[in-house]
């Protein structure tokens, strides 16, 4: 079976910060790649694990840095990355991203695509869909366990209410919930031969994206300007000295809570 | 503007989070209409209208009574043309997301997310966004129609104004692919007694609790405060707690008056589901664990110390 996973570089954390001037994400500092992603990656190796052939193959449209992210998750398994990276696609917002994803996927035309459940820097978790829908395949989210057998998934999907079990045909799309394993940490092995793994860079014109469908030019959003977010009120943080119960209660009773 | 907003429901009842949006809607201007999509949904979809909908447009058919997404992309695709609507609005949940995605990738339509408000200034629709963990507010837009917006969990309080809705049925016609995935079992547990989206205190506990004997702790303190008990998808998925009791983004959304965590590091997942509570109180032996930094007041502290102290005080006042 023949696997892509679709996977993001996010600043590191301790860099996350937009930038006042573009109203973008700053994405010049350090990346790493997205910890919801090592899940999916996790998945996909064990997916191939499972029917002891098939290709992992990685998809991911951002700088070119994003190589750095990719590599990681070659080391932990994956056996080949696409980088989507060109100028024109900066900016790209959910619609524009999913169509340049949409068009490397039907180039590599893989029998699942998986996605991990979150974005870490924009917190989105709509992605996937917007790309089954471009792909015209079947989706689905929240995927607490994952299998395959016969041409067919059946997915365990967590939802408000409970657990449903979904079966889709292949070729389908599905994003993978954080629960759904433990992902590997990549071994010395690992790393030294994701150095040598096929690591391609696509431009949009090697896909066949038009400029006007991608970037700023080809996003239906915006960003009007940044502000202040609406007060929390000050918030405390005591050490329990032994008194912290009184404490509680004294602080509940000031705001009438008890 | 012609607002539709997707109304999704459970069993026979609509969704609180989707009937807070509507009544949202209602406010911003007066051609407000919302769709229902399942089967057998028809006296469900009737209740809208005391919700702020002038019309409330029912997909009925066998082929949508399961929560998939695909389905419900073409019906909402299909009416966002045949009617002329330029806004659509969603509140968020595992199902809304992937239908408001599609629709967006469908109609190449903008799609803003995790919106806590929405207004029009200067004439043109704003929504505000929360993000890098609540640290910056963005005021984010669409370039063009139609726009689609999907709102956080908890974000509005729906509001009954008592109107009556005008209610019509549309056909259904679905997209090959839309069919491909079906469910084929639904493990689903009914919460019994008051709900803890009902309840104005829920005090909840997580892995820092040590074990699933240890909930007796926060059963005991929510009693002493008259709340309801909740609990992390960690500690559910270690059957520690029932299903009916998860707070988090595939859990329940609450938003009572207090919300005390025991033994809750903060992980994404579960903050969606509580972040909207009036004062959070967090007890949690880590200094560094996530949940401080949207908590009102945080005690490092060993649950197993401060609870069963705090329990007894609270009895004591309330006693007295």
């Amino acid at each position: 079976m023949k696997i892509a996973v679709c996977v993001k570089q996010v600043p590191e954390a301790a860099h996350l910060r937009i930038d006042p001037g573009s109203k973008r994400l700053d994405r010049s500092g350090e990346g790493a790649l997205n910890a919801f992603d090592s899940n999916a990656v996790e998945e996909a190796l064990r997916l191939k694990d499972a029917t002891g052939d098939g290709e992992v193959v990685l998809v991911s449209l951002g700088p070119a840095k994003a190589q750095d992210a990719l590599r990681k998750a070659l080391a932990m398994g994956a056996d080949r990355a696409i980088l989507i990276s060109d100028e024109g696609a900066a900016g790209s917002d959910l619609i524009a991203t999913s169509y340049a994803l949409a068009k490397a996927l039907e180039r590599e035309s893989p029998d699942l695509v998986l996605f991990g459940q979150q974005a870490g820097d924009s917190d989105g978790a709509v992605l996937w869909a917007a790309v089954a829908e471009r792909l015209h395949r079947p989706v689905v989210s929240q995927a607490a366990e994952l299998s395959h057998a016969d041409g067919k998934l059946t997915v365990k999907r967590q939802t408000e209410f409970g657990y449903d079990v979904i079966e889709a045909p292949l070729p389908a799309v599905v994003a993978v919930s954080d629960a759904i394993n433990e992902p590997r940490y990549p071994s010395l092995k690992g790393i030294m031969g994701a150095k040598s793994k096929p690591q391609e860079t696509l431009s949009l014109g090697d896909l066949g994206v038009e400029p006007e469908r991608a970037g700023e030019e080809g996003s239906k959003t915006e960003v009007y300007g940044l502000n202040d977010p609406p007060a929390r009120g000050d918030s405390q943080k005591i050490e329990d000295d032994g008194s912290a119960a009184e404490k509680i209660v004294e602080y509940l009773a000031g705001k009438r809570l008890v | 503007m012609a607002t539709l907003v997707f109304l999704e429901h459970h069993g026979d009842e609509l969704l609180k989070g989707p009937l807070g949006v509507l009544s949202k809607a209602a406010t911003l201007g007066d051609d407000v209409s919302a769709v229902v999509a399942g089967s057998g949904v028809k006296g469900t979809a009737e209740g809208a209208g005391s919700f702020g909908a002038a019309r409330v447009y029912v997909a009925d058919d066998a082929a949508l009574e399961a929560p998939l997404p695909q389905p419900r992309v073409d019906v909402i695709a299909r009416l966002v043309r045949d009617k002329g609507i330029d806004t659509v609005l969603f509140a968020n949940s595992v199902l809304a997301a992937d239908v408001a995605a599609g629709v967006a990738a469908r109609l190449d339509a903008g799609l803003n997310w995790d919106l806590i408000d929405i207004a029009s200034e200067d004439g043109r629709l704003v929504g505000k966004r929360p993000a890098l963990q609540d640290s910056v507010q963005v005021d984010v837009g669409w370039k063009g129609e139609p726009r689609v917006a999907l709102f956080r969990s908890g974000a509005f309080d729906p509001a009954e104004t008592g109107g009556a809705a005008e209610v019509e049925e549309i056909p259904v016609e679905l997209e090959d692919f839309s069919g491909a995935a079906r469910m084929v079992e639904q493990a689903h547990e009914e919460s019994e007694g008051p709900s803890i989206e009902d309840a104005e205190v829920v005090v909840a506990g997580g892995r820092g609790l040590g074990g699933p004997e240890n909930f007796t702790l926060v059963e005991e303190l929510a009693k002493a405060l008259g709340g309801a008990v909740g609990a992390t998808r960690a500690v559910v998925d270690a059957g520690w707690y029932p299903y009916s009791t998860q707070v988090g983004q595939t859990g329940k959304t609450v938003a009572p008056k207090l919300y005390i965590a025991c033994g809750i590091s903060g992980a994404i997942q579960h903050k969606v589901g509580m972040q909207s509570s009036g004062t959070i109180v967090a007890i949690n032996k880590d200094p560094n664990a996530p949940i401080f930094e949207f908590s009102d007041l945080g005690v490092v502290g060993d649950v197993h110390q401060v609870v069963p102290k705090l329990t007894e005080l609270v009895k004591q006042r309330r006693g007295g």
